[in-house]
């Protein structure tokens, strides 16, 4: 049989559609520029985001993945092109987010020689990916793609880097079609599941009076929201949540008790050091989690369900490490462990709810004083959306007070940079949410100093008409550090204090619609103005300047001495 | 069974894939944590296509451990061992350069090669190059000597390390290259129960 012949950068493209991808995120370039040639063939079959910067583009393909559950999928060319990147493949590989990036380089016989647009991305990208790897020949491309797909996915997930020469893309070759990947022998994305660990975590959590359930990302992405719920209500457990685990338990469920770490809840912080058996399922115990370590609910056993086993005991000590995809250990788990009513321990956490209602929720969400909070917006648009839309949030106040007061019904509707903490997130990981959410309502909530950050991508808002809804919440300053500075620095506001330019006029010079609110009276009109709208909209809140969030556990504290002001 | 865990030497045994760039991988598991390599080997296994990198440390149990699965989970790399120096048969090589002259002239020296068991892998006119093999301690004490006879020159190799309880490699390789891997994946047994699960 004849064999089909393919240029390299044609098997790059047919093995996007052989791996199921709809949507590729990009910038093109010299080194890039036989991928974008081929491309420009594929139009109907692959729908290509032109963004305004490849940092965009990359924080797009995170948010398209989270939201879908897919690989993103990002084109970018090489040098600048590549370095771009960096950010966004650090921030994916903290937050765990399938990516498969795709660079050109130049041509393989320039590497090394300095020549125009080369940098070693391979070497610069070595510690922000899960794999990566340089393609210098084009019969290479259809196994290490599949490879590149399949690293990305399977496992714990994240991004994966291929980079390759522009000889390469534009080689003709024998192609021999598309075998995806799922086997490689020096990898093992799931370690084997050990019945003495199940055993052993069953008995602790049968015999403890006050047990805790703290979650990460790791029930998200393992799919496993169903047998985590399973599992906690078989028990009765109280569940508190990380910010990338949060929307994987509705906020009503009644087990829910709340967010956890520094800004977290009042009931789940102190009582971390209270519970006798502490469960963590997919989570990896951040700092900003923990507080201070020696500290951190040293008088419980502790029991920890991770994918990846060097997650196990890097923090914390676990007494029982299980090791495994939660989506299997945990039904292991829920068929061994007794049904129990635990309503006297979860009436210890109302309690810590009442006092945290009193003294910090209800004044931030009903508040007295003239000026506008963050906590306020927030709840407007709970009360339109009833929680069913998708909230990307930056990095800062208004990303602490999303993650605590938005509500979710349904399972990947959050949005964040949690691990790596990206200011310039949110605009560009939104455009990409909604791509991987469309039928969804898809709100971007950013502080006024990391929308100036990325907000270039108004132009990929513009051209490709996604509508996206965006707030800013305009405090006038870098509010996080303004607080830190505050509390901590005597109130020495070094270069806090961040101006803007007239957003509302910014977004129609973009073709978006756009309203400002300075006044109360006028703010549940213009979240149901923006939500009733059809395309994309930008609504600017100026709320007060000089708020601060609490609960907040000062760094170097345990999470038992969280303040409540 | 009592841990310690003060620093002393490990000796990282890495069995991996042969891929280019996988030493760096390596190499920035340690830089990040600011662990200074001591020595560091990259050769053959006792198995086909599978590379063997031997990594010695300064370093406390709890951080080896941390490395190590660190190490172990890089796409390419197969399996990781770490072991206390009591674990392990290690050797290292050093060449030393001296000149002829001393040698011939002062009959001290001759002796102390001989004492040492050194041999002589060049002979030249003006220097003669010798070698031995041995522990740190060993290969330093005859720099040493050497050091008032016009030591030209010193190099050391890395350590080389064979594990006291290892059985192979061959018959685990089997095992990974099984799609689904057997509970008999146990590695590191002689770690404690622990270490025995988090391999898969």
């Amino acid at each position: 049989m004849e064999q089909k012949q393919l240029t390299g950068s044609q098997a790059v493209l047919e093995a996007c559609i052989a791996e199921g991808v709809d949507t590729i995120f990009g910038y093109p370039g010299g080194a890039i520029m036989p991928i974008y040639d081929a491309l420009y063939d594929y139009k109907e079959k692959l729908n290509h985001v032109l963004v305004r910067h490849e940092q965009g583009g990359i924080h797009a393909g995170q948010g398209y993945a989270r939201t879908s559950g897919l690989v993103g999928v990002v084109f970018a060319t090489s040098g600048p092109g590549a370095t771009n990147l960096v950010t966004g493949l650090a921030d994916a590989m903290i937050d765990s987010t399938p990516l498969v990036c795709i660079t050109g380089q130049v041509f393989a016989h320039l590497l090394g020689t300095d020549a125009f647009q080369e940098t070693d991305v391979i070497n610069i990208t070595m510690p922000v990916t899960k794999w990566n790897y340089q393609i210098t020949d084009a019969e290479e491309i259809p196994a290490v793609l599949a490879k590149a797909f399949y690293l990305a996915r399977s496992g714990r997930p994240g991004p994966v880097l291929i980079d390759i020469t522009k000889n390469a893309q534009l080689q003709n070759f024998n192609y021999p079609g598309y075998t995806p990947c799922n086997h490689i022998r020096s990898y093992r994305p799931k370690p084997v599941i050990r019945k003495e660990y199940i055993d052993e975590a069953v008995a602790l959590i049968n015999n403890a009076k006050k047990p805790l359930v703290i979650f990460g990302q790791g029930v998200l992405l393992g799919k496993a929201e169903n047998e985590f719920k399973k599992f906690i209500e078989k028990s009765g457990m109280p569940a508190a949540w990380t910010i990338l685990g949060l929307s994987a338990l509705p906020t009503d469920h009644p087990q829910n008790v709340g967010m956890l770490g520094m800004h977290g809840n009042y009931g789940p912080n102190v009582l971390t050091n209270d519970c006798d058996v502490l469960i963590a399922v997919g989570m990896r115990f951040d700092d900003r989690v923990t507080g201070r370590l020696d500290k951190y609910a040293k008088q419980a056993k502790i029991i920890h369900l991770d994918i990846d086993p060097s997650e196990i005991d890097k923090n914390v000590k676990a007494d029982v490490g299980v090791w495994g995809d939660c989506k299997e250990t945990l039904p292991l788990l829920t068929l061994g462990i007794e049904q129990k009513d635990r309503s006297e321990w979860l009436a210890v956490f109302a309690d810590y709810t009442k006092q945290e209602y009193e003294q910090c929720i209800e004044p931030e969400m009903f508040p007295s004083k003239e000026e506008m909070t963050m906590a306020e917006v927030i709840r407007n648009v709970n009360e339109i959306t009833k929680g069913n839309a998708v909230m990307v949030t930056d990095v800062g106040q208004h990303q602490m007070v999303t993650c605590r007061y938005a509500k979710f019904n349904q399972s990947r509707s959050n949005v964040t940079s949690g691990g790596l903490g990206t200011m310039g997130f949110a605009l560009p990981a939104a455009i990409g949410a909604k791509f991987g959410a469309q039928d969804r309502e898809v709100i971007a909530v950013i502080g006024d100093g990391g929308f100036q950050m990325t907000l270039q991508e108004l132009g990929t808002i513009m051209q490709t008409g996604v509508a996206v809804k965006i707030i800013i919440l305009n405090n006038q300053f870098l509010g996080m550090v303004r607080q830190w500075q505050e509390l901590f620095n005597d109130k020495r506001y070094s270069f806090v204090d961040i101006e803007s330019p007239n957003y509302v006029m910014l977004a129609k010079s973009y073709g978006i619609e756009g309203a400002k609110v300075e006044h109360r009276k006028d703010l549940v009109d213009a979240v149901k103005t923006m939500l009733a709208h059809k395309g994309s909209y930008l609504l600017e809140v100026m709320v007060g300047k000089e708020n601060n969030v609490f609960p907040m556990v000062p760094q170097g504290c345990s999470v038992s001495e969280i303040r409540l002001k | 069974m009592e841990i310690k865990n003060e620093k002393q030497e490990y000796t990282i045994t890495v069995y991996t894939e042969n891929q280019v760039g996988l030493l760096n991988r390596i190499a920035i598991i340690f830089s990040r944590r600011k662990i200074n390599v001591e020595s560091l080997n990259t050769s053959p296994s006792e198995v086909q296509g599978i590379h063997r990198f031997t990594i010695v440390v300064m370093e406390s149990r709890d951080v080896v451990l941390k490395v190590v699965r660190q190490i172990e989970k890089q796409v390419e790399v197969l399996k990781a061992y770490f072991n206390t120096n009591d674990e392990i048969v290690w050797q290292e090589l050093a060449l030393y350069k001296v000149l002829s002259d001393e040698i011939t002239e002062k009959v001290k020296v001759e002796r102390l090669l001989r004492e040492f068991g050194a041999r002589a892998v060049a002979i030249r006119k003006d220097f003669i190059v010798f070698e031995t093999t041995g522990h740190r301690e060993e290969t330093n004490k005859l720099m040493e000597a050497l050091a008032p006879f016009g030591l030209v020159e010193f190099v050391r190799s890395a350590r080389v390390a064979i594990i006291k309880e290892s059985a192979g490699f061959h018959e685990k390789l089997k095992d990974f290259e099984k799609r689904e891997p057997g509970e008999e994946v146990i590695e590191n047994e002689y770690l404690g129960k622990r270490e025995a699960v988090f391999t898969m």
